[in-house]
């Protein structure tokens, strides 16, 4: 169960207090009525789904019920940063890790290393 | 003594503390504190269970968690009978009853063992290839077949009788697992004053303390100075003692599921107490501790009864005081097993043989075995293990090949090293990595905020373990802001034990040939054999040689074969282990009840039940209920010699004759107040609400930015600034859920507050032509006269002296009301109105009712008649969009090409060519019976119901362009038969609607 920093409350709570609400930065637009089809397949229809960092919304609705915004890491679940709904995107620069992630898939010769580091384990008799 | 196999002086239990037991209806004797495995060992009995695929006879592998073999069932009435228990973990009470599985007519001469004979038949993959065709003999043979013949205890029949409980907790320092290594990350922690929990899954902590005769710490035998820094930190405010629990799974930002056995071991546990508690631990830091695990040698018919882990063999004698075996025989490729050996020996038991792989094995307790006089066989391997039911000989053989020699013995003692228990840190998400040097995974790459300490961090001797222990909880702690200590107590080990070494994968003995058996996995008989087959067969990945021959999937989540397993893939492959990989470790660490995780979500605790104020009153006037959503709702209400039918045309009659009574409350009611309420309103839906007047109500229509119907409901006007809306009951959290996202993300500017009021109002519908007679007595301050209060209107007063919003609707198509008062008021407001309703022949309906009489007015329902994929247009609604509105949640939607497209599904009515057939809701719709199948279907019948006041059945059906289809005839093909019908409106009575002001 993940924690999640509401930004309205200030304080990371349980999973179990937010539900999900799909994409964030998805603008309506304030024409509705007369944005073209494409404008509306995008709008309504496609979005990202990246393997990576989304931006997406979440509320906390077991709480404050407020919606607000979180930038999480699809790969390893990590949430970078929420934040207040109507906000810009966050800067990401020195939030995201160029380790790669704990749950990507790499082929086995990437996860073991021959060495691993570590200090060396005291052999019996030493002291 | 009556337990044979018992050494007197040995051992931590009290010999005076008896306790009885029962195995396969015999009974034994064994002693508190015992293990049913121990106990069973102490009388001789090696024998318990048969292998799932073969029934091979099987004994005890372990003297743990690890077990997979000595599965037994343990029965304490009829409805506890709990298979599959592992009986180096059950712990022994006064009166326990175990039984064997797997075996039929019995443990010593199984039908079944005929697999073991068979067993080409049953080699790796057996399910995928040798059951693939015919298809149908799956169904009908096999499966059943396998099931049978395979598979390991029986579920209980009955109902879980036990109750199981849950708790939650947080803490700084979470240590998991209470070996030394553990045992000082705990100390080292709780000085800090830090909240510390320590979990392990013994009854007493102490890990390899357990067995480990050599190890001392602060001048005490080791396992005592366990116990006493124990009792150290449970006499501490700050720590959390968990023993008996284990930690099955490790989740997201340390969260960790553990499961706590509070009764399995009791004898008579009181109905007080749950028999699981389940724990769920959000730690601020986790220090992993989880030790090490022997495995086996991989040698042919290394599964015979009395072959077992070495350091299995310690436990039983050094914690048990119960030996093995008279004439034991050790199989090796490192030290451990030779200190096995020497406790036995100074114990008085015959060691027949130390058979050790290795060349040149020394150190101490290589000379030791020596100085015992027990005979050493160097360079030589076990081929087989002779016996069925128990072993009874070891054949040696030189490593490269040779003479044969055979040895009798009546146990064997096995170690082919030690395997660090990575399972928890994997699960952390942290990367293991292969250290070549020892030739095993530790963890490398950590992925959350834990550390590793001791032998499941590949640290071997005991002092660096206590060392690694104590710093690691002593920075653990600082790091979760425990305060300073200075000269904390660090355990000092003053002598240990700990080893490295040992080979991976099959040993001489494992032979080539087809018919030898060395297993790898035991409790899914899978041998060397079979791994070498499935790469012979093409499978290169570890993940796909797993799923091929099952090897490590049975429920010990192969913590004694995966490692042999990689080895033999990787040396079959040509390849280094690194480069074949290993498998992921999944939860659970070991098996984890179904009680625990459903826990007290039971019966009538799985899911809330919303009552209703009325629910009481309809229960004693015999109504049946139905489940609609959370809610119960009166379905109908029977009287004496009435079913269903009988009493939902008695009430449809009534309703339009008289008047009825019916409970809305379960309507969702959402309070939309604020300056620019008509202006939140107009966007979130279809209709103008601008010029609605105060005190007059309007059917709203809510659609999704597609344009399609979301939900619908009746909202009225209370003031300039104030609506009542109404939603359906099944939407109402839903719309909620929309409008608050729309107010504060796309619309944050406008001045309006919502609140849920669906609970507060309770809601009695009056409907019917004596509507206003029933509710006029007592209604005060509101003028009811048509003029004054016409159709579609509502008015704030009183009735019955309480509050109402009275408002003048009908979901009937009758003159009708619904009153509102706060919920409290609910019951006393609908029995003086019953009171009432009586005197002018009104009745009580239901939902059943309710469904008619709106489906014989074509009112649809949002959910039944459509199905999201519907417009207003496509349900005739499309008047209840404002025409000049150039905003609406929706609006874009709802001109999309193939919205406006010709060939939508449009709502109508459908008339059975025999008025008393009742079609099927969700039966197709075809234009030619006669066509080929598969038919092109062009609609589908949503609603369907005999309706009494018609004097037939009546339909409503989406079809393909039904709107200009009015008078034609369809078919509806049913298997028994094909049924004629003709599209009309959706409206079947009163259809000038006269009748709302009759
Ligand atoms: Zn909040």
């Amino acid at each position: 169960m993940l924690l999640i920093r509401c930004p309205y409350c200030e304080e990371e709570r349980p999973e179990l207090e937010f539900r999900n609400a799909g994409e964030a930065h998805v603008a309506r637009s304030t024409d509705m009525a007369a944005i073209s089809d494409d404008d509306f397949e995008k709008f309504f229809f496609i979005r990202s789904n990246p393997k990576g960092i989304i931006f997406e919304r979440w509320r906390h609705i077991h709480g404050c019920a407020r919606f607000f915004n979180a930038a999480r890491d699809t790969v390893t679940d990590k949430f970078l940063v929420t934040y207040k709904a109507g906000e810009p995107k966050p800067d990401l620069e020195g939030l995201v890790s160029n380790e790669p992630a704990a749950y990507a898939n790499r082929p086995p010769d990437q996860l073991n290393v021959k060495k691993p580091r570590r200090a060396p384990a005291k052999k019996k008799g030493e002291a | 003594m009556a337990e044979p196999f018992r050494i007197s002086g040995a051992g931590r239990l009290t010999p005076a503390k008896t306790a009885r037991f029962t195995f396969d209806g015999k009974p034994f004797s064994g002693i508190e504190g015992d293990t049913l495995a121990s106990a069973l060992l102490a009388n001789g009995v090696h024998l318990v269970g048969r292998s799932f695929k073969y029934h091979r006879p099987r004994g005890f592998l372990s003297a743990g968690a690890e077990e997979p073999n000595a599965l037994v069932s343990i029965e304490r009435d009829a409805a506890r009978k709990t298979p599959n228990v592992r009986a180096t973990v059950q712990e022994l009470y006064d009166g326990l009853a175990a039984h064997s599985q797997n075996r039929w007519p019995s443990l010593s001469f199984d039908v079944g063992a005929v697999n073991d004979l068979a067993s080409p038949f049953f080699s790796a993959g057996f399910y995928y290839k040798t059951f693939m065709w015919p298809k149908a003999a799956w169904k009908n043979l096999y499966e059943p077949k396998i099931r049978a013949a395979a598979g390991l205890g029986v579920a209980p029949d009955q109902p879980d009788p036990d109750h199981y409980s849950s708790r939650f907790a947080h803490c700084e320092v979470l240590v998991l697992g209470g070996g030394a290594s553990g045992i000082a990350a705990a100390l080292a922690a709780a000085e800090t004053g830090v909240r510390v929990i320590l979990a392990d899954e013994q009854s007493e902590l102490g890990g390899a303390l357990r067995f480990e005769s050599g190890s001392r710490v602060d001048g005490q035998d080791g396992f005592a100075w366990a116990q006493g820094a124990v009792a150290k930190l449970a006499a501490m405010d700050n720590v959390r003692l968990l023993p008996r629990t284990t930690a099955f799974g490790y989740y997201a930002q340390n969260f960790v599921g553990l499961t706590e056995r509070v009764t399995d071991h009791l004898a008579a546990p009181g109905h007080d107490l749950p028999r699981e508690r389940l724990w769920q631990i959000r730690a601020k830091k986790v220090v992993i501790a989880t030790g090490a695990i022997e495995r086996q040698m991989v040698f042919a018919d290394n599964d015979r009864p009395g072959v077992m882990l070495a350091s299995a063999a310690r436990a039983y004698l050094n914690h048990y005081g119960v030996a093995v075996g008279r004439q034991v025989g050790v199989y090796t490729a490192n030290d451990s097993a030779y200190a096995a050996a020497i406790d036995l020996k100074k114990a008085g038991v015959n060691i027949a043989a130390i058979v050790d792989l290795r060349d040149n094995p020394s150190g101490p307790l290589i000379d030791e075995a020596r100085t015992l006089g027990i005979e050493l066989n160097l360079g030589r391997a076990v081929v087989k293990a002779r016996g069925n039911l128990r072993v009874s000989a070891m054949v040696v053989q030189p490593k490269n090949g040779g003479a044969e020699r055979t040895i009798p013995v009546d146990a064997l003692l096995m170690s082919s090293g030690w395997t660090p228990s990575v399972h928890l840190f994997s699960q952390s998400r942290g990367k293991v990595a292969f250290d070549d040097a020892t030739r095993r995974f530790l963890p490398g790459a950590y992925a959350q905020d834990c550390v590793s300490v001791g032998a499941c961090n590949g640290t071997d001797s005991l002092e660096a373990s206590l060392d690694e222990g104590y710093a690691a909880g002593a920075k653990a702690a600082k790091e979760a802001g425990g305060k300073a200590v200075r000269g904390g107590a660090k355990p000092k080990a003053d002598a240990g034990e700990g080893w490295t070494g040992g080979m991976l994968g099959s040993a001489p003995g494992a032979g080539a040939g087809t018919t030898v058996k060395a297993f790898v996995d035991f409790q899914n008989d899978v041998t060397a054999k079979d791994i070498r087959q499935a790469v012979h067969e093409g499978m290169r990945s570890i993940e796909h040689v797993k799923r091929f021959t099952t090897n490590g999937m049975a429920t010990d989540q192969g913590k004694t074969s995966n490692m042999h397993g990689l080895a033999i893939a990787a040396e079959t492959l040509g390849k280094e282990i690194p480069e074949v990989g290993l498998t992921t470790f999944r939860a659970p660490y070991t098996p984890v009840t179904f009680g625990s995780i459903v826990n007290h979500a039971r019966g009538p605790l799985f899911d809330p039940t919303r009552r209703t104020a009325t629910h009481d009153w309809a229960e004693r006037q015999g109504a049946v209920f139905e489940d609609v959503g959370q809610w119960k709702r009166a379905w109908y209400f029977p009287r004496a010699g009435e079913d269903m039918h009988a009493a939902v045309n008695r009430e449809c009659v009534t309703v339009r004759k008289a008047a009825g009574l019916f409970d809305a409350s379960t309507l969702g009611k959402i309070e939309v107040v604020g300056p620019d309420a008509a202006k939140f309103m107009e966007l979130l839906y279809t209709n103008p609400w601008e010029k609605l007047g105060v005190g007059r109500c309007r059917y709203g229509v809510m659609l999704r930015e597609d344009g399609f119907i979301y939900d619908d409901g009746v909202v009225g006007r209370l003031a300039a600034d104030r609506f009542h809306v109404t939603t359906t009951t099944g939407g109402a959290a839903r719309v909620m859920n929309m409008m608050e996202d729309y107010l504060q993300t796309e619309f944050p500017g406008l001045n309006v507050w919502l609140t849920s009021t669906s609970e507060q109002w309770a809601v009695i519908a009056v409907q019917g032509p004596k509507s206003r007679d029933i509710i006029a007595p007592f209604v005060e301050g509101i003028d009811l006269a048509d003029e004054a209060l016409p159709h579609m209107s509502v008015r704030e007063g009183k009735i019955c002296g309480v509050p109402t919003r009275l408002f003048r609707m009908s979901f009937s198509g009758e003159r009708g009301f619904e009153v509102n008062v706060p919920a409290d008021y609910g019951l006393a407001v609908w029995e003086a109105l019953w009171a009432e309703g009586q005197k002018h022949g009104a009745c009580a309906y239901g939902t059943e009712t309710m469904h008619v009489l709106r489906a014989e007015k074509g009112y649809i329902i949002v959910g039944q008649d459509t199905d999201g994929t519907v417009t207003p247009a496509d349900a005739g609604l499309d008047w209840a969009i404002g025409k000049k509105k150039t905003d609406f949640v929706g609006i874009r939607g709802l001109s999309r090409p193939d919205l406006v497209a010709p060939g939508r599904k449009q709502l109508v009515g459908l008339k059975t060519k025999d008025p008393k057939t009742v079609l099927e809701e969700g039966a197709q719709v075809v234009a030619n019976p006669n066509q080929p199948i598969p038919m092109k279907m062009i609609g589908h019948v949503t609603s369907s119901y005999w309706s009494e006041n018609c004097g037939r059945s009546i339909a409503l059906a989406l079809v393909v362009d039904g709107h200009s289809r009015m008078g034609e005839t369809l078919f509806v093909p049913m298997p028994s038969g094909v049924i004629e019908v003709e599209i009309c409106s959706a409206v079947f009575f009163d259809e000038k609607g006269g009748r709302l002001n009759g």
